[in-house]
């Protein structure tokens, strides 16, 4: 992609993505009270209470938080769009970790026992995904023969069919980074797991939308790379991420939440069976 | 030439002067003037030199080399006198057979041994010069203060600090001498000295532990020499050369087997598995020796070695099947040393684990020795020395502050010492956090082993993310807000100050300016040796270099005040009123204390080490197996 057509390409993202990402987090509610037996709120219940947090009154415990919280949102936006502007994929990964430094480091500056524990348990979430990340993007390149989003999104063939393993553990840790049980220790959005919120406990009004909204980009950017495995046909590529959402809510809404050494070994197992399979087929091939 | 023979001859004459003149006021002119000095030669030096590509130096005579010889004898004399004074027979037995080797070397083939050119600079010596003399004349500024301070706090240990001095000044001086050395010889002699520093500043505080621990470092790395003596008389007596510039051309069957030793006694100097005990055991000298010895000195000759080799894995037949089980001793260390890094409670252990750690992956990238993977491992050698100087010598300061170095009694750091902390954080972040220093080299060294060896991408996968999390840990107890204890006063003596502050400035310039470090010092390097250069996209440095600013300016937000309702913490509606209190049972008053995961079960010492330690073993017979 060249000069213009990037910036483009970043604006779109950023226009859109909060608002794609707004109308997925409405549908998943409502198919997660219709699973539950309820009738749920409307598609755009989400869009309400964000427009809500962000009229209310600034509460924190102090004020280095809201910086910590306001990066987070913007490196995940950097994050997406380094991705949809067809950049390197390693570097849009490592911007999402810095991310997700930042939430962390928010719930830490805190000093607050809940979000303390949060914090902590979203740095095992962190540790848990990451392999598996790394493996995914290892996969991508050596299938590809390039880091660049828009080389691996044109390549000839599905990604899907030489990296089988790679996309099952991708999906796999796609339910720790969507915070969808079983793997969702650090912040649960069940409140039938906890009533205190892990690691954004200390977060409310206009940060909580900060971190609200940082999800949907999140969540857009994630679906995203689940579209790279099928990225020659765009409409098979969007159809099978909605397949993939449609899954991560069956298995929320189908499991209960695990401890934390459940999630860190089975997504450490689930990366080495699955991910260094993949790769050692490939590289052996 | 004369600037390189001065970098190796002045810290030794600083050196002397400070063993004579023993006063306070003397020593502080002397050590101030000596770090200014230092750090202009070997920026004269680097002026001088980037642009000429390698230059050689014939400069050398058999008198120098009978010199060196007798140097050599007298302080394996020495050694072992002091190793049997201390009943240490093992130490005593291995200095004997190294002295041994010299005195045959010198008898069988002293008068034929010829070095056509003994010395050399090019750009990785002039990298490693400015780590030496910038950071290393840094740390024994910062050690003026620290060890008044020290004698101050260890009421016990007999005051040698003109001995301590000596020795660190050797050291600096051994260590040009070590990235200078064109002649094997040479190099070795300056490589043995710093084994004998690095013995003399553990064992400083001559107490049991720091004894034991210091005698364990000298066996360690006389092993370690005595792979590089058998190296040396090797390569003479089956290619009749001791140069180094000459290993890349020479036919495989003779220069396997010393690459291979030579990479032992690397493996060892540099702390990897199954030597890394000496490394953490050096923890009991006073901090600017861990300082001194994890990032510009001692560990850094050893993978300086490594890499010097990797032209040979690169380019000799047979030499990558060599270089890949020397990649793969590194690969297990990185990843084993990142895990027990989860474990520590001590900061000091943490980054004595972290630097095993990034030694490793040096050693996984030199090992390879693609251009790709050479540029990602001289880059993490840049980044890692600054920001471990910054972070030991931190941890020193906040240590004679708080009384102890556990990562829990930090927490809140940033409230009591502002300025530390904000250091620290910025050590921190340059060890792991995109977009600074190590992680643009570790993006390389990704980048590099997918197309090299896809397997190795593996450890790098798993070793990442438990660096994550030990680094994330420690940096949130750092910044936590909370109230500062009543009458809390931080006490930094100003040389400290001065360190610090130079050396954060350091990191930060250092991650800015990466691209220009690449592209006038690392880049014709690289393409010099491999052919070939790497450099990150330029659309992917200029998102980068934008992304570090950012972090750099949000929190200038900070200083402009907003409207907000500050409340305490939630706990549950047991707050007393007062900040950090809460009612407990009994409805006793009680103050918030928070306890960070170290995950023992799983990342624990005991079990990871033996592991560790067995598999390394394993692999290292394999590599000698592939050498012969």
């Amino acid at each position: 992609m060249s000069g213009i057509n990037v910036w483009i390409s970043v604006v779109l993202y950023i226009i859109f993505a909060p608002i794609a990402g707004g109308l997925i987090a409405g549908i998943d509610r409502i198919i997660s009270a219709r699973m539950q037996g309820r009738v749920g709120p409307p598609l755009l219940q989400p869009f309400y209470d964000v427009f809500k947090l962000m009229a209310k009154e600034s509460i924190a415990v102090n004020r280095q938080q809201k910086l910590y919280v306001f990066c987070f949102l913007f490196f995940v936006i950097v994050t997406g769009a380094i991705f949809f502007a067809g950049g390197d994929l390693l570097l849009a990964i490592f911007a999402l970790t810095l991310a997700s430094i930042f939430l962390i480091i928010a719930a830490y500056s805190t000093f607050s026992p809940y979000a303390y524990i949060g914090a902590e348990r979203e740095m095992l979430q962190v540790m848990a995904y990451e392999p598996m990340v790394i493996l995914t993007v290892v996969g991508m390149f050596m299938v590809t023969k390039s880091f660049n989003v828009l080389d691996i999104a044109s390549y000839s063939q599905p990604l899907l069919y030489t990296l089988p393993g790679i996309f099952l553990g991708f999906l796999f840790i796609l339910t720790i980074k969507f915070r969808k049980s079983p793997f969702d220790i650090s912040m649960s959005h069940h409140a039938h797991q906890e009533i205190v919120r892990g690691v954004i406990t200390e977060f409310s009004g206009p940060e909580l939308a900060m971190v609200e909204v940082a999800h949907w980009y999140e969540n857009v950017f994630l679906l995203g790379i689940v579209c790279l495995f099928f990225a020659s046909n765009w409409i098979i590529a969007i159809v099978l991420a909605i397949v993939v959402y449609l899954l991560e809510i069956y298995i929320d809404n189908n499991n209960s939440r695990l401890k934390w050494q459940h999630t860190l070994g089975s997504a450490w197992i689930v990366a080495l069976i699955l991910g260094v399979g993949n790769i050692a087929f490939l590289a052996l091939r | 030439m004369n600037t390189v023979l001065f970098l190796i001859l002045f810290p030794v004459i600083v050196a002397i002067l400070l063993l004579v003149l023993r006063q306070l006021a003397v020593r502080k002119f002397i050590v101030v003037a000596s770090t200014i000095v230092l750090i202009v030669a070997s920026i004269f030096l680097v002026v001088q030199y980037f642009n000429t590509g390698a230059v050689f130096f014939e400069f050398g005579s058999y008198a120098i080399n009978l010199g060196i010889f007798i140097i050599e004898v007298i302080l394996a004399a020495i050694i072992i006198f002091i190793s049997i004074k201390h009943k240490q027979f093992l130490a005593a037995l291995l200095m004997l057979i190294g002295a041994a080797a010299t005195i045959w070397f010198e008898i069988a083939h002293g008068e034929e041994v010829h070095a056509a050119n003994n010395l050399f600079v090019d750009n990785l010596s002039l990298i490693m010069t400015i780590i030496i003399g910038v950071i290393g004349g840094l740390i024994a500024l910062f050690s003026l203060g620290y060890m008044e301070d020290y004698h101050h706090h260890h009421p016990n240990v007999k005051n040698r600090v003109p001995f301590f001095f000596f020795i660190v000044y050797v050291f600096l001086g051994a260590m040009f001498g070590v990235v200078f050395a064109n002649n094997l010889m040479w190099l070795f002699f300056f490589w043995e000295i710093t084994t004998f520093c690095s013995f003399f500043l553990i064992g400083y505080g001559r107490d049991e532990v720091a004894i034991k621990n210091a005698f364990n470092a000298l066996k360690m790395n006389l092993l370690g020499g005595l792979g590089f003596s058998a190296a040396i008389i090797f390569l003479f007596t089956n290619a009749n050369t001791i140069e180094l510039n000459q290993l890349p051309g020479l036919a495989s069957a003779v220069v396997l087997l010393p690459v291979a030793l030579l990479s032992f006694a690397g493996m060892t100097k540099s702390a990897q598995m199954p030597f890394s005990s000496w490394l953490l055991g050096a923890m009991v000298a006073p901090t600017p020796v861990s300082a001194l010895l994890h990032s510009s000195t001692m560990v850094k000759a050893g993978v300086y070695l490594i890499i010097r080799l990797s032209p040979v894995f690169a380019f000799v037949d047979g030499g990558a099947l060599l270089g890949l089980f020397v990649s793969m001793v590194g690969a297990v260390t990185f990843l084993i040393t990142a895990f027990m890094a989860i474990s520590q409670t001590d900061a000091k252990r943490v980054l004595a684990y972290s630097t095993i750690s990034n030694l490793g992956l040096i050693i996984v990238c030199a090992g390879i020795g693609s251009y790709q993977l050479v540029w990602a491992a001289i880059m993490i050698v840049i980044f890692h020395a600054v920001a471990k100087a910054l972070l030991f010598l931190s941890v020193g300061t906040v240590e004679h502050n708080l009384g102890d170095r556990v990562i829990e009694s930090m927490d809140g750091l940033i409230t009591k010492m502002p300025v530390v902390a904000v250091g620290m954080v910025i050590g921190i972040a340059g060890m792991f956090l995109a977009p600074f220093g190590m992680l643009i080299s570790k993006w390389a060294a990704l980048e590099g082993l997918v197309t090299a060896n896809p397997i190795l991408t593996v450890f790098v996968a798993f070793g990442s993310a438990a660096t994550l999390f030990f680094w994330t840990k420690w940096l949130g107890k750092i910044i936590m807000i909370k109230e500062k204890p009543a009458g809390f006063e931080a006490k930094i003596p100003t040389s400290e100050k001065f360190t610090l502050t130079t050396l954060a400035i350091l990191t930060v310039v250092a991650c800015l300016g990466f691209s220009l470090i690449s592209k006038y010092s690392l880049e014709p390097f690289i393409f010099a040796n491999y052919g070939n250069t790497y450099m990150l996209s330029q659309s992917n440095v200029a998102i980068l270099v934008m992304m570090m600013a950012f972090v750099i300016v949000l929190p200038l937000s900070l200083l402009f005040h907003k409207d907000i309702n500050y409340r305490p913490q939630y706990l549950a509606g047991t707050n007393t009123g007062e900040k950090e209190k809460f009612y407990g049972s009994l409805g006793l008053t009680r103050e918030i204390t928070l306890r960070s995961f170290y995950l023992s079960n799983i990342f624990g010492e005991e079990k990871l080490f033996k592991l560790g330690v067995i598999s390394s073993i394993l692999l290292i017979i394999i590599m000698f197996g592939v050498g012969m």
